[in-house]
């Protein structure tokens, strides 16, 4: 069945999106992330332009954590304290990166930047996280423990804070820059930021395991309904039609996602996830490289009268 | 006042003088985009009305129709290969130009009248204005420019523009008529005909009508209040995603 999408511009088949939403979804059922990362690239290869594809995947991302924060929030993991600091950092980003968004479309760079930034970001954090797998892998073959978790220079920062619901005692700068750096590519690339997000959580500001998923995603909620409202306000580029076949798809499909997760062992699932951000990244770097089927493109600015 | 009367009665006989008249009308002055429109086409429809002044010897007519949507202004952009990527780089700006646009004749162009003319008259793709903005300098450039070739090229793989010497049909002598393909992605807006007539490649008359394209349906209603209340429409699309996220965390709860 077609659909014609009001924003995109565009006639699409209505089940090929709700797949798309439902295979995302399960990918982020199943790895705890948003899936923004895989979402924007995957409506950009069927012909969505990037700058509309990043502004509907933001309330898609919204949908499918709020759905998250809320089940996490009755089982108290999140941490209220810790979510509002990073929040603070959160929404200055995601404003910041709404106006850069909206600079660099006027320049005609804007599809190029998205493209850089995934490539930058998907094949160092995927090349990261998959060696960090592959080590744990070797680690529990060889039967070795893991290494002691120690502090680090972060913890020796001024404006020191109690989080009491994560039992830590921390800074407020490295959260307040972590949450501004999350919410700044979010609204760039259209992703939650997850990914990136639980990994600096635990690794640089030791959050407990307990917390950290879910104060994640109540950062990952607020800074993407900010910036689907932003990119609403100054682009007008959200495309609700299409963002809610995709919540649809989406919610469904993370609830089946996330009980296939749980078969599967915690360092596995993180060499595959490695392994999936690395190959969307070379994906794009490809995209790049190749000589383009099209040299020139159009764009109109709008009916003059 | 009697200079008045006097461009007056000039006009008068002009249109008097005029041997030969065009009466046209289109199938539908209003058409209505629905959301499951897969392209349309419209039938425009006229005749040559002959007077005591026309030519005994004029048996035979060309024609030619334009069809021109509402204006807009676009950006045409070229990627070059920088650092190994493909980057944007140069681009040209291109003012006021036809958003849909349209040539039928009833015989190649060339044949209907001579370059000179068919510039003048802006028959052809080629011979179209469309206006660059090249460095604070307003000006349309040569035909075999590479931003406006490629424009024009781009906007025919759309079925935006489109030309076709063959397009109009006489069915007699003095009856014709031709199709006005619209595609799926048609603008929508006011639009433009103009029917110019030809005998022996002089241009002999002119004539205009107008029809509009307006969009309906839910999809036009979503596109418009985007448009025009962003921030209403971004608080509606963010409630819905947090109604879509606390219905699943409903549907889906485990206890």
């Amino acid at each position: 069945m077609q659909l014609y999408l009001p924003i995109a511009d565009l006639p699409v088949n209505i089940f090929l999106v709700l797949a798309m939403g439902a295979a995302v979804g399960f990918v982020s059922g199943m790895f705890g992330i948003g899936g923004g990362f895989l979402m924007t690239p995957l409506l950009i290869f069927i012909g969505i332009t990037p700058a509309v594809a990043v502004a509907s995947v933001a309330s898609h991302i919204a949908a499918s954590s709020f759905s998250g924060a809320l089940s996490y929030w009755r089982r108290r993991a999140i941490d209220p304290a810790l979510a509002s600091v990073l929040l603070c950092g959160g929404v200055t980003g995601t404003a910041l990166g709404v106006w850069t968004f909206t600079q660099l479309r006027a320049l005609g760079q804007l599809d190029l930047m998205i493209a850089l930034s995934y490539v930058v970001l998907l094949t160092t954090v995927g090349s990261l996280m998959f060696s960090e797998g592959l080590r744990a892998l070797m680690r529990t073959r060889r039967g070795a423990v893991p290494p002691r978790r120690t502090h680090n220079w972060i913890h020796g920062l001024p404006l020191k804070m109690r989080f009491k619901r994560s039992k830590i005692y921390l800074s407020v700068i490295p959260v307040v820059i972590v949450g501004i750096v999350i919410g700044f590519i979010g609204a760039i690339m259209g992703i939650g930021g997850g990914f990136i997000l639980v990994p600096i959580m635990i690794y640089l500001l030791r959050v407990p395991t307990s917390t950290v998923i879910g104060t994640s995603m109540v950062l990952t909620l607020v800074t993407m309904l900010f910036a689907t409202l932003l990119h609403a306000v100054t682009n007008h580029l959200v495309d609700a039609v299409l963002a809610l076949i995709l919540m649809v798809g989406g919610v469904t499909g993370a609830q089946f996602g996330a009980r296939a997760g749980q078969k599967i062992r915690g360092e596995q699932l993180r060499l595959l996830l490695g392994l999936l951000i690395l190959s969307v990244g070379v994906r794009f770097a490809i995209e790049l490289v190749i000589r383009p089927e099209d040299l020139f493109t159009i764009r109109e600015l709008g009916v003059s009268g | 006042m009697r200079a008045a009367l006097a461009v007056l009665l000039v006009l008068l006989l002009g249109s008097v003088a005029r041997a030969e008249r065009l009466i046209v009308s289109v199938s539908n002055h209003r058409v209505t985009v629905t959301p499951n429109y897969s392209g349309e086409e419209l039938v425009l429809f006229g005749s040559v009305e002959k007077d005591a002044s026309t030519p005994a010897d004029r048996k035979t007519y060309d024609l030619v129709v334009t069809v021109m949507g509402p204006r807009a202004e676009m950006v045409t952009r070229r990627k070059e290969r920088k650092f190994g990527i493909w980057i944007n780089t140069d681009y040209r700006q291109f003012l006021e130009v036809p958003s849909y646009l349209a040539l039928f004749a009833n015989r190649p162009f060339d044949v209907i009248t001579s370059p000179e003319i068919a510039r003048r008259q802006q028959i052809g793709l080629n011979n179209v204005l469309l206006t660059q903005r090249v460095s604070g300098d307003y000006a349309d450039v040569v035909p075999n420019d590479a931003f406006r070739s490629a424009f024009i090229r781009l906007r025919t793989e759309r079925g935006l523009y489109r030309e076709d010497p063959s397009a109009v049909t006489f069915l007699t002598p003095t009856l014709f008529r031709t199709g006005i393909p619209l595609p799926a992605e048609v603008p929508i807006g006011t639009y433009e005909v103009e029917i110019k007539l030809f005998a022996n490649g002089a241009l002999v008359t002119k004539t205009e009508t107008a029809f509009e394209i307006v969009k309906v349906g839910f999809e036009q209603f979503v596109a418009t209040s985007a448009r025009q209340h962003g921030l209403i429409y971004g608080l509606v699309t963010a409630a819905m995603a947090l109604m879509t996220g606390w219905m699943a965390s409903i549907v889906f709860r485990k206890d």
